[in-house]
């Protein structure tokens, strides 16, 4: 049970932060503590940055990777000015058109620009939540339904504990291939690679949420269970007003641990399978080879783990909001 | 009065790894109705498996219980039961722990407001009425176990089934409830099962006490009929001598060996409360 070890080691780790607040103020824990860790580190960065010699030049200090996101940012407003010219163009044009020809009908031609970084970080996260979504929607009632019965429990445990460890570039592949012969609409609604990456993901972030989703139904206070029995409740009542409550707790530690999953498979398979977003933003900086391109590679790192990380809160919050035992919500 | 409650001859075997562990051996009894009936023994004798078997959740291996002329096969409201642990669900504030169980069983009798009604009614006999739309988390350890019994009473049951409802209370608490569950029972008049192992809340509360003896395969040892006037006043009680019989009586049964096992001495606190050490009595198991 991974979920038992993972939430097992968090009291302890809870119990060392008091233990800290007590030496230090709370004050001092959470805003100098923390600043001067980053301090440090941006230090330690600089000095190792300035002795690693790549064939692209010197490893990117902190100095060039922040003149890259200003570049990155600038990259972006051009594009969007261009975006909003050329449709203004269109525009006028249109509007001439109709003047000299009232029966002419206006047609607005799409921009198709070069995707810029801010453009690729909203493309990877419609990704993943679009692919969390779909293995939530199959995880949950999956897991609740393997808790209440013994028997499905056997049956499905086996097949999750195997493909629980499987690597994303494993599925990659097969998913690349099962789409392409599947997905063959000639209009089609979303982009095959988007599929590639979305359904990737899904495979990926089931587990922890059967799993945990199972773990929290099964372990429900047999009281709970014996006063449904008592009011006979029906199936469909006891899973709403008992199993469900009972177990929110379990299936957001699970939903937290897959979207962090998610996460990091979806940037590895947008770099493996050149579907776009963030991962391709480093593959193809990484095949540009540019002086600059180290750089902009370690201010892609920089803001996938921040996204991870804001990501994370999201889900706590929303499982905060949701939870009726506040003490099972840790960070 | 006629028998309401028939607990006919139920044995009671648990597989375990060991082989089949007998619980309970030949389990007779009969409670008429509006019967205030205590059960009475050494922890793990066998108390909660009867009561349980009563309620549908174990199911005899011999024998049966028939309720109005009709066995019992499964759990339901007109057997409710009040658990130790009060059993509330702590995502429901008081109100809808009672909803839930009002809405199951009268959802197609009553109308919205009756129900309504229904529900704060029971809620004030508790004296619960000042906190209904608190959470459990937010209330103290009585005051859950009052809910807990509003949620039983609100289901109108046949029979009231209560698993040491006042066990884990503190000693004032405790008076408190019993007093509370007094004035009920003399308003509702319900049939009664309470497993207690405190020798004055049985003599105190119940028209009958049945003392189990000591399992494995434990069985009823004794019965006694508790002829004390009502409305009861324990202060009153303290010196009355009948009442004193009564409780040098359970008390003796309690001492003396009963069963397999020799049971420790009980313990007999200050204010005449008498409690088993349950540990002690486990260790000599
Ligand atoms: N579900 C069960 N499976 C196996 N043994 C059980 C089960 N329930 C109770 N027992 C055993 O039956 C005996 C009586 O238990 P119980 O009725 O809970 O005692 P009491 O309520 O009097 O303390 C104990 O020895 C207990 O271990
Ligand atoms: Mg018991």
């Amino acid at each position: 049970m991974t979920s038992t070890t993972l939430t097992g080691s968090k009291p302890a780790a809870w119990k060392l932060s008091q233990f800290d607040g007590k030496l230090f103020g709370s004050a001092i824990k959470t805003v100098v503590v923390p600043f001067a860790g980053i301090l440090v580190f941006l230090m330690l960065w600089s000095v190792a940055a300035q002795n690693i010699d790549t064939s692209l030049g010197k490893f990117p200090g902190p100095a060039a990777v922040w003149e890259q996101f200003d570049a990155l940012y600038q990259e972006h407003s051009r594009s969007r000015e261009k975006e909003a010219a050329f449709y203004e163009r269109q525009r006028e044009r249109n509007a001439k058109r109709v003047v000299d020809d009232p029966s002419y009908q206006p047609k607005i031609r799409d921009y198709t620009g070069k995707e810029t970084f801010i453009d690729q970080v909203f493309t990877s996260l419609v990704t993943v939540m679009s692919g969390f979504l779909l293995a939530a929607t199959i995880a949950i009632p999956l897991g609740i339904a393997t808790g209440l019965s013994r028997t499905l429990n056997s049956a499905i445990n086996p097949v999750v504990q195997v493909f629980k460890p499987v690597s994303p570039l494993a599925w990659l592949p097969l998913v690349t291939m099962v789409v392409s012969a599947v997905y063959t609409s000639t209009d089609p609604l979303v982009a095959k690679s988007f599929l590639n990456s979305m359904f990737t993901v899904t495979l990926c972030c089931l587990w922890p949420m059967v799993i945990n989703t199972a773990v929290g139904v099964a372990g429900i206070d047999d009281d709970l269970v014996n006063v449904s029995k008592v009011l006979r409740l029906p199936p469909l009542k006891h899973v709403q007003k008992i199993v469900l409550p009972a177990s929110v707790p379990m299936i957001f530690t699970g939903m937290r641990l897959s979207l962090g999953v998610a996460w990091m498979v979806l940037i590895a398979a947008e770099m493996l399978a050149q579907n776009p977003g963030l991962g391709k933003f480093v593959w193809d900086e990484f095949q540009n080879g540019s002086s600059d391109s180290l750089a902009r590679i370690m201010a892609a790192v920089l803001v996938i783990g921040f996204i991870g990380f804001l990501l994370d809160r999201a889900m706590l919050q929303l499982q905060k909001l949701v939870s009726w035992d506040r003490d099972s919500v840790t960070h | 009065m006629s028998v309401l409650l028939d607990i006919s001859h139920i044995d009671m075997e648990f597989p375990t790894p060991k082989g089949s562990f007998t619980a309970l051996r030949d389990v007779n009894l009969q409670i008429k109705k509006g019967e205030f009936v205590s059960l009475i023994g050494h922890s793990g004798c066998g108390k909660s498996t009867v009561l349980n078997v009563v309620a549908g959740l174990y199911g005899a291996t011999r024998g049966g219980v028939i309720l109005n002329g009709k066995e019992v096969t499964e759990p339901g409201p007109e057997r409710a039961v009040v658990f130790q642990n009060h059993s509330l669900l702590p995502w429901l504030s008081a109100y809808e722990n009672v909803e839930l169980a009002v809405k199951q069983v009268f959802g197609k009798i009553k109308t919205r407001a009756e129900m309504r009604e229904w529900i704060e009614h029971n809620l004030q006999l508790v004296h619960m009425g000042h906190a209904m739309h608190r959470r459990p988390a937010e209330i103290s350890g009585g005051m859950k176990q009052r809910v807990g019994i509003a949620r039983a009473l609100a289901m109108q049951p046949k029979v009231l089934l209560m698993d040491e409802p006042f066990g884990a209370l503190d000693a004032l608490t405790r008076a408190h409830m019993q007093d509370s569950l007094m004035e009920i029972q003399a308003e509702l008049n319900n049939t009664v099962i309470m497993i207690t192992h405190d020798v004055d809340e049985a003599v105190l509360l119940s028209d009958r006490i049945v003392m189990m003896t000591n399992g494995p395969a434990a069985t009823i040892g004794e019965t006694l009929d508790i002829y004390l006037e009502r409305p009861r006043n324990r202060l009153e009680l303290a010196d009355d001598p009948h009442y004193n019989q009564y409780r040098a009586r359970v008390l003796k049964f309690l001492h003396e060996r009963h069963g397999g096992h020799k049971p420790k001495t009980a313990k007999v606190s200050m204010e005449k409360n008498i409690e088993f050490d349950n540990k002690s009595v486990e260790h000599a198991a």
